[in-house]
């Protein structure tokens, strides 16, 4: 019962983990055996740095897509958790609505993402012109803005999720630190800085943690809407495209797999290092 | 008025006073809430008009008619309830699976202390935490590489077969739930199992009549929330299942998307439905599906 899971995990998540590392270094096309694997070193590295358009690009959206969760996404879903936690009349119907994006699955998302921004049919378009003549805003198909549209609608989905846990953990606090708080004459920024913020690390690591991983797992909105093109290149989808797409360099995609598994270590350490140590004490 | 609502109050926490200060939080929370909901409501405005009707009048305009046939085009047309059925068959087996093998780590690692307790947790929470792309590339090969019988799978392999996308769910998954559980069942006291095992009872005993019973809140949160993880899920399908028709219904709604792109009306109602049940399992085990979220992230 013990032994069948760990095989499970070993032989579908931890060999294809080094498989990719060692295949980076390779230039082996999928097609012949395994004897015609040849060791190239860090050619893919320094190809897909120098001569594959997509990588840089690709690479920019995840670091901007982090940054709008890291700024936007978590700092908002944690204020609202904030606010809700007020023992506010109606607080249960509140948190219902704002939970609803983390129900609804990602695809779908990147669906009401276009239902909402298309150009012809969409809300916010048909809010501000009648679109059927005159000047439309193309916001998922102009390459220079449709990462930043997108990406309201990512910062909508992880708002929601960061508000659920942050709010759990508010409610586990011991209610007299903030009464003791307001008694000394704290303002309210004053209490949630200095008292509520430290008093709650074990779930602030959790969510730098989860903001992290969600930039680097970002796939399935920008997929869903136009298979990651066209101004919405993410690392995830240049893998993806080196399996199943027309041009596929297996040597390139691993390589781009071990750009992303290194980034995720140092958020896997700091939440696996956490989460033992106090398990530990 | 004022002094009556604060006496209601429950004793640990001061109830609000109605000031200026918490019309104006309501007023934002509203507003907030309004706009949280907006894109769900336009999809629902959406769906629930005929194209006839917005192509005539727009998109933003009074409806004319409401009504479901864009739904049932769209259950219909696209063969919908086909594609729940995958889901169906993947979920219900994957989600048994996971739970099983998790609780049987967790109880192993609460109930003993071995040298590899901690290292087996790391091997399975940091197998959870990893981006599904890193492995993706040898995942494929991989697949293609294993034969399964025709019986079980009609492609001849683990690709392309159900039994191949329910077991990556049950490697990936039973990190998370393993996690969980051990540090559900460490808060459960050791001297319950002690006297079960003073009373003669068998390891297999242990397990099943004292240890899962008393699971069971931690379980059922969990199975709420491996369903809408398993059944949301859209890049194991699309890459480890090459029949379209295979696929479970989030992931075909990659092809299907396609049949209605002309028709925003009906893209609205095959979305909403595909979204239908993981709504029914979050209205009715909302606590579940929270609970479920907040064991892996709050631990006492």
């Amino acid at each position: 019962m013990v032994a069948v899971p760990v095989f499970l995990t070993g032989a579908l998540i931890w060999f294809p983990t080094v498989s990719s590392i060692l295949l980076s270094f390779t230039n082996w096309d999928g097609i012949g055996g395994l004897h015609t694997i040849h060791w190239i070193g860090t050619t893919n590295y320094r190809q897909i740095a120098t001569i594959y358009p997509a990588f840089w690009p690709a690479f920019r959206h995840n670091f901007y897509w982090l940054a709008a969760l890291a700024f936007v996404g978590t700092p908002f879903g944690m204020f609202l958790a904030y606010q809700l936690d007020k023992n506010l009349r109606g607080s249960r119907l509140y948190q219902s609505v704002f939970y609803i994006p983390v129900v609804i699955a990602p695809a779908i998302i990147g669906l009401i993402t276009e239902l909402v921004l298309s150009p012809q049919q969409g809300l916010i378009s048909s809010l501000f012109a009648d679109p059927r003549h005159g000047h439309v805003i193309d916001w998922l198909g102009n390459p220079s803005i449709n990462l930043w549209a997108v990406l309201v609608f990512a910062c909508w989905r992880h708002a929601s999720y960061v508000m659920i846990l942050y709010l759990a953990g508010l409610k586990a606090l011991d209610p007299t630190l903030r009464e003791a708080a307001a008694i000394d004459g704290a303002t309210e920024s004053q209490a949630f800085f200095r008292v509520v913020l430290p008093a709650l690390k074990p779930i602030n690591i959790v969510l730098v943690v989860i903001t992290v991983i969600e930039a680097l797992r970002a796939f399935d909105i920008v997929y869903i809407i136009n298979h990651g093109r066209n101004g919405l290149e993410l690392l995830s989808v240049l893998i993806t495209d080196n399996i199943i797409g027309e041009a596929s360099r297996i040597g390139y995609g691993s390589a781009i797999a071990v750009v992303l598994l290194t980034i995720s270590i140092i958020p896997i350490v700091i939440f696996v290092w956490n989460s033992f140590q106090e398990a530990d004490a | 008025m004022t002094d009556a609502a604060v006496t209601v109050g429950k004793p640990l926490r001061k109830k609000p006073k109605a000031g200026p200060r918490r019309i104006i939080l309501h007023a934002f929370l509203f507003l907030v809430a309004l706009l949280w909901i907006s894109p769900v409501l336009w999809a629902i405005f959406t769906a629930m008009r005929p194209y006839a009707d917005t192509a005539a009048h727009g998109y933003v305009s009074w409806p004319h008619s409401f009504n479901f046939d864009n739904f049932r085009n769209a259950y219909t047309q696209a063969d919908l309830p086909h594609y729940f059925l995958n889901s169906i068959i993947v979920a219900l087996p994957a989600i048994f699976l996971i739970l099983l093998f998790s609780s049987a780590v967790a109880f192993v690692v609460s109930r003993y202390s071995y040298w590899f307790n901690i290292p087996l947790l790391i091997f399975f929470l940091a197998a959870n935490l990893l981006p599904q792309q890193v492995i993706l590339q040898p995942l494929y090969r991989l697949y293609l590489q294993i034969p399964l019988p025709t019986w079980v799978s009609d492609s001849g392999y683990l690709y392309d077969s159900y039994v191949g996308l329910i077991l990556i769910n049950v490697a990936f998954q039973t990190g998370f739930c393993t996690f969980v559980l051990a540090n559900y069942m460490k808060t459960i006291p050791k001297s319950l199992s002690e006297a079960a095992r003073v009373d003669g009872a068998g390891v297999l005993r242990q397990y099943f009549q004292i240890m899962l019973p008393l699971s069971k809140p931690a379980i059922a949160a969990l199975a709420t929330l491996e369903f809408t993880f398993i059944y949301n899920d859209f890049l194991w399908p699309l890459i480890l299942i090459q029949n379209g028709s295979k696929r479970p219904i989030t992931a075909a709604l990659n092809n299907l998307q396609g049949e209605f792109f002309t028709d925003n009306n009906l893209l609205a109602a095959g979305a909403l439905m595909t979204a239908i049940p993981t709504l029914i399992v979050f209205v009715v085990l909302q606590k579940h599906f929270v609970n479920g979220l907040t064991l892996g992230a709050t631990k006492e």
